[in-house]
């Protein structure tokens, strides 16, 4: 038995000294300590940040002189109520769930992947890049070979974030979104320089994509196959996990990896391959954007999605059913947040609810390890 | 009461939950002593002068500074009353100087004036000048050796105005070089009138440093003497205990062929220091062999080595005939090698998952497990189902998190993964660790089992009562090397324990 190491916060970093009084009640009778038993992820966090972050934001709203019930019934009118919303809200899902895939993977396993907007634009620009070097390839072929060359950029971007991490101890929170800027001002230069329309009028954008080049589309909806490449790689991640020997070595490695060292796992290949796997996700997502939505290679296409889905990974707890929820909801903020312009509120707001969700999911992993307990 | 003793503890019990760490301890120390608190790890000396420093809070018993009843709730308080100590690990900001670290804290006014910290520079030198304890005072502490540091520690409770100044295990980070030098410091100290406690298991120490000695062994205070009254085979004697372990409930088998066989092995530590030192040792098929030491000579290491996870850098490791793979796991866990891990939680199990998954660690990759990279789900739930009936796991089912089971059961679980390979030798590391009396027995009763199969067990474990009571052979060990070994028929506490604490003369002596 090893002796007891004094640990300075060791029951009680915010303790108050015992009343003597019996009876009596007093605040400093209580104090909030560590429960060391609790894990933090209690399953309704994810329900009460929604709830907590949409009385945050009313009160925002009402200091604005606008009573929040009628914004939100607005806001969710807006992207749940007609058909025209639904379907724009699915296409706002496609890439949020594919990104969001991509980090929960990269989260499984502890890696914290925030580079998905970067490899979402990696590949992107990949999908584009076949269009523009190969326009005359036959049409079969082109949408598989986008798919391949997107998803094969993202994974090596994301590749150039998991290598020094697993040679070089280098933090993967700074490479990866280092690489962000890195990918989007290439981006940039494309849409701005070689690959400009020149038939666009000073349009920073790719020539428009020809039919062969788009994915198709449901009706005359703007919902395209993306929703369905979405939807295979959840099922799939939701098998691997469960029925796979690789996905029951991904659970060991992010339950306790000091365990899983002891089982005889490699935990430096895990990290390569996962990361090849999110990256190449999100690359996808970038493919499906341009192909599915913008038909072009276009400044400013994400909105910010590759950021977006680390909320929608961490208030799914990275479960796969809860991936596809949450990135619904978070693409019906979106359009909802463009549907409050009509009256008057900026379409931040959207952004400010995700923001407090965030918050909220964050403070409530942490808050909930913590229990109030009577001192005697 | 007597107003010569500068600190009293009476009757002092500590409970963590249902372990009683100290057990009606009386303590007292005079000003101008160097007080040795002396037992092997887990005798709860750390824990008492935690409580002396405020770190813990007494379950029962009172506290006594200079005659006068003390309220000790925090560190400040116990800072107030001149009370300071130095812990192992250190207490300081890395990238703060040690200047900065040792005034820290420190209440004055919002405007200190510029020339606040040159003055507290002059009288933190001027202090560290006076007791002989040099460094630089205007470096950061992470340019700072080892031995620099602690010396800011000491400085630190000493500019606090420290008169009772306690020690936890100060040698253990040094070298003896540095060691000498301290205890050239705390003479000072004394020369002051101040009270220097401190705590240590290493007994050359204690002679060479204290003048008198308080001997804890399980929570109890056994013998306290001043050190002209004792020798260091009494103080052995005392702290490894007299009672033997109860009778040995099997009987002496006939040795098997040779299993394991480490030969001439060095193995460096995450740190770069040697931890293992040219050892050499062996395992018969059928024999449990116990490793006796004091914990950080070198047992963690030889336990990594075995089961893979750290490589070593000279000599052979045979093992079933062959030679083992140097630093992979999973040619350790195909060969046969179990591994009880020193601590379950942390390495052994996974503990948001539930039974099923952590019954699968070693075993997953083999057919009945999983097929073409597929689990066998089915399968293993059945299979998990009758390992969990087979070791009395008790669990209110198959996918709870084993984080909330009780000790003993994880341990049990555990058990049950590791034996269901049939491996040829088990490396077990502290395995009885923070279990009840019930489940240590079971625990003993499976490596009894594994033996009587002509299965081997290597029993790492800083319980000696535990290594001599199930062990065929006990090696000890010192220092990274094997000092000494001893059939089950020699085993003898009072040798085990001077062999333990690096007296290599024992033999001798003894003879």
């Amino acid at each position: 038995m090893s002796d007891h190491k004094p640990v300075l916060n060791k029951g009680g970093t915010l303790s108050a000294e015992a009343s003597h009084e019996p009876g009596k009640w007093n605040w400093r009778s209580y104090r909030i300590e560590l429960d060391s038993s609790k894990k933090g992820s209690a399953w309704w966090i994810p329900i009460v940040s929604v709830l907590l972050a949409l009385v945050v934001c009313g009160i925002f709203i009402a200091a604005n002189g606008m009573n929040p019930f009628p914004v939100y019934k607005k806001m969710f009118t807006g992207a749940f109520g007609t058909s025209y919303g639904l379907t724009e809200t699915l296409v706002k899902t496609i890439p949020l769930l594919l990104c969001g895939l991509g980090v929960a993977i990269a989260y499984r396993i502890s890696v914290w992947n925030i580079g998905a907007e970067g490899q979402f634009a990696a590949g992107a620009m990949a999908a584009t890049a076949v269009t523009i070097y190969f326009p005359n390839m036959p049409g079969i072929l082109v949408i598989p070979a986008m798919i391949v060359f997107s998803i094969a950029a993202g994974g090596i971007w994301g590749l150039l974030t998991a290598i020094p991490r697993t040679y070089f101890q280098v933090n993967e929170l700074v490479t990866s979104l280092m690489l962000n800027y890195v990918a989007l001002l290439a981006m940039d230069y494309f849409v701005f320089g070689p690959w400009k329309d020149p038939k666009g009028m000073n349009f920073p954008g790719t020539p428009m994509f020809t039919d062969a080049q788009s994915l198709p589309v449901l009706g005359d909806t703007r919902l395209h196959l993306g929703l369905l490449f979405g939807l295979i790689a959840i099922v799939l991640y939701g098998f691997f996990i469960k029925y796979t020997r690789w996905g029951y070595e991904l659970r060991l490695i992010g339950a306790n990896s000091e365990a899983a060292k002891n089982a005889g796992i490699r935990i430096s290949r895990h990290i390569l391959l996962v990361m090849l796997i999110s990256g190449g996700l999100a690359g996808l997502a970038g493919m499906a954007e341009v192909s599915g939505v913008t038909h072009r290679l276009m400044y400013g296409i994400s909105p910010g999605y590759g950021y977006t889905a680390i909320i929608v990974a961490w208030l799914a707890k990275l479960h796969p059913i809860g991936l596809v929820v949450s990135s619904f909801l978070f693409g019906g903020l979106i359009v909802g947040g463009y549907s409050v312009q009509t009256i008057g509120l900026p379409s931040s707001i959207s952004e400010m609810l995700q923001g407090a969700i965030l918050f909220f999911l964050i403070a409530g992993g942490t808050v909930s390890k913590f229990r109030l307990r009577r001192i005697r | 009461m007597n107003e010569s003793y500068s600190v009293e503890m009476r009757q002092i019990v500590k409970q963590f939950g249902t372990v009683v760490a100290n057990d009606f301890v009386d303590f007292r120390a005079k000003p101008g002593q160097i007080h040795a608190l002396l037992g092997e790890n887990g005798a709860g000396k750390s824990t008492m002068m935690c409580m002396l420093s405020g770190v813990y809070r007494p379950t029962s018993g009172e506290i006594f500074i200079h005659g006068e009843p003390a309220k000790i709730r925090s560190p400040k308080d116990a800072m107030q009353l001149g009370v300071g100590m130095v812990f192992q690990n250190f207490r300081l900001v890395q990238t703060l100087t040690a200047a900065e670290n040792i005034v820290l804290g420190e209440k004055s006014s919002f405007w200190r004036g510029a020339k606040w910290m040159s003055n507290k520079q002059q009288e933190i030198e001027a202090i560290a000048e006076h007791f002989g304890l040099s460094f630089p005072v205007n470096r950061p502490i992470w340019q700072l050796s080892v031995g620099e540091q602690q010396r800011v520690e000491i400085v630190k409770t000493l500019y606090r105005g420290a008169n009772l100044i306690i020690l936890d295990e100060p040698t253990s980070v040094l070298t003896p070089g540095e060691a000498e030098q301290l205890f050239a410091t705390l003479q000072h100290m004394k020369a002051e009138g101040k009270t220097v406690i401190l705590t240590t298991h290493k007994l050359k120490e204690v002679m060479a440093a204290s003048d008198h000695i308080s001997v804890m062994r399980k929570g109890k205070l056994i013998h306290s003497m001043g050190k002209t009254d004792t020798n260091e085979r009494e103080l052995a004697k005392l702290m490894v205990g007299k009672e033997l372990g109860e009778s040995r409930p099997f009987l002496p088998r006939p040795q098997g062929r040779r299993l394991l066989e480490v030969q001439q092995v060095d193995v460096y530590a995450d740190h770069g220091r040697k931890s293992l030192d040219h050892i050499s040792l062996h395992v018969n098929e059928g024999e449990i062999v116990g490793v006796a030491g004091v914990a950080g000579n070198g047992q963690k290491e030889l336990a990594e080595v075995l089961t893979g996870l750290r490589s070593w850098k000279k000599g052979t490791i045979y093992f079933n005939g062959k030679a083992l793979k140097n630093g992979s796991v999973r040619a350790a866990i195909e060969s046969g090698i179990a591994h009880v891990p020193e601590n379950r939680m942390k390495s052994g199990l996974a503990g948001s998952l539930g039974i099923v998954d952590n019954l699968l660690f070693k075993s997953y990759r083999t057919k009945e497990r999983s097929r073409f990279g597929f689990l066998r789900i089915g399968a293993n739930r059945s299979w998990s189902q009758s390992l969990v009936e087979q070791f009395d796991v008790k669990t209110p089912g198959l996918e709870t998190p084993v984080q909330q089971l009780s000790g003993g059961n994880q341990q049990k679980l555990l058990f049950a993964r590791e034996v269901h390979q049939e491996p040829l030798l088990m490396v077990a590391v502290h395995p009885t660790q923070g279990l009840d009396v019930g489940a240590t027995e079971g625990v003993h009763r499976l490596m009894a089992e594994m033996r009587d199969e002509g299965k081997s067990v290597l029993l790492i474990s800083e319980d000696l009562d535990e290594v001599i009571q199930l062990s065929d052979r006990i090696v000890v060990i010192y220092n990274g090397q094997i000092a000494a070994e001893v059939t089950r028929e020699e085993a003898d506490r009072e040798k085990i324990g001077m062999y333990m604490a690096g007296l290599q003369d024992a033999e001798e002596e003894a003879g």
